[in-house]
């Protein structure tokens, strides 16, 4: 399951949802992403995510679909917000579950590996510098390579 | 065509989204970008540095070669930074 939106989520509430009534689960793995305070030497006031309507939908979907082809998963929910977002607000939720801890943890950093390369989302971040879009980093591409299927 | 901007792109450029009707030699993603920079202004800005400008066709991510035809959905934004 995807979602796309404006408002907070509430983690407990979304696992719970997300597990009720499936006693295959034997365990569910969160990754919670957040609005850090500092960028490089920067001090972060807010950041606005800007998102592609649509595409970005499409390859949350693709990316989620990738993972249950990939591990037996039980179930799965990605949300991620948009918008503007203060220090300390959470940005992304990644929940993954399955009858087994190995395949929900590594499913979760695939997860948020891919959604870091593929996810059509951008930051802008206001700094005591100015606002400042935020370059794309080198080792958010290693980090998704590691999972490329060799041939 | 529709072409959609995202991020600096569409600040440099001014608009995040616009109509478009290229001539019948513009064929591809790098056809187009040439053909949006020889307008000048914002759009030589914005595509002043094309190895950092990535596209979509039909919200698809899209390489340079990639074919385009009227109709199409095409989008340009620089890398994605979410999560």
């Amino acid at each position: 399951m995807i979602r796309v939106q404006r408002e907070d989520f509430d983690v407990g509430a979304e696992l719970e949802k997300l597990t009720a009534g499936n006693h295959a689960i034997g365990g569910a793995v969160s990754f919670v992403g957040l609005v850090r305070d500092i960028a490089g030497d920067a001090e972060v006031s807010a950041m606005t995510l800007e998102h592609y309507p649509g595409m970005t939908e499409k390859q949350l979907g693709a990316i989620e679909e990738e993972a249950n082809r990939r591990w037996p998963l039980e179930a799965s929910l990605i949300i991620h917000r948009y918008g503007r977002l203060e220090p300390g607000d959470r940005i992304v939720l990644v929940i993954c579950a399955s009858p087994h801890r190995e395949a929900a943890f590594e499913a979760a950093a695939f997860l948020m590996d891919w959604l870091k390369t593929k996810a059509p989302f951008w930051k802008l971040e206001d700094t005591d510098t100015g606002a400042q879009w935020v370059d794309a980093r080198d080792s958010d591409g290693d980090a998704a390579a590691r999972w490329r299927e060799s041939g | 065509m529709k072409v959609l901007y995202f991020a600096w792109l569409k600040t440099k450029i001014g608009v995040g989204e616009e109509d478009v009707d290229p001539p019948a030699d513009v064929r591809d993603i790098a056809g187009l970008v040439e053909w949006l920079k020889a307008r000048g202004g914002g759009y030589a800005e914005a595509f002043a540095e094309v190895s950092v400008v990535k596209a979509a066709v039909n919200q698809e991510f899209a390489e340079p070669d990639q074919a385009i035809a009227a109709g199409d959905e095409i989008a340009f934004f620089p890398p994605v930074t979410g999560g």
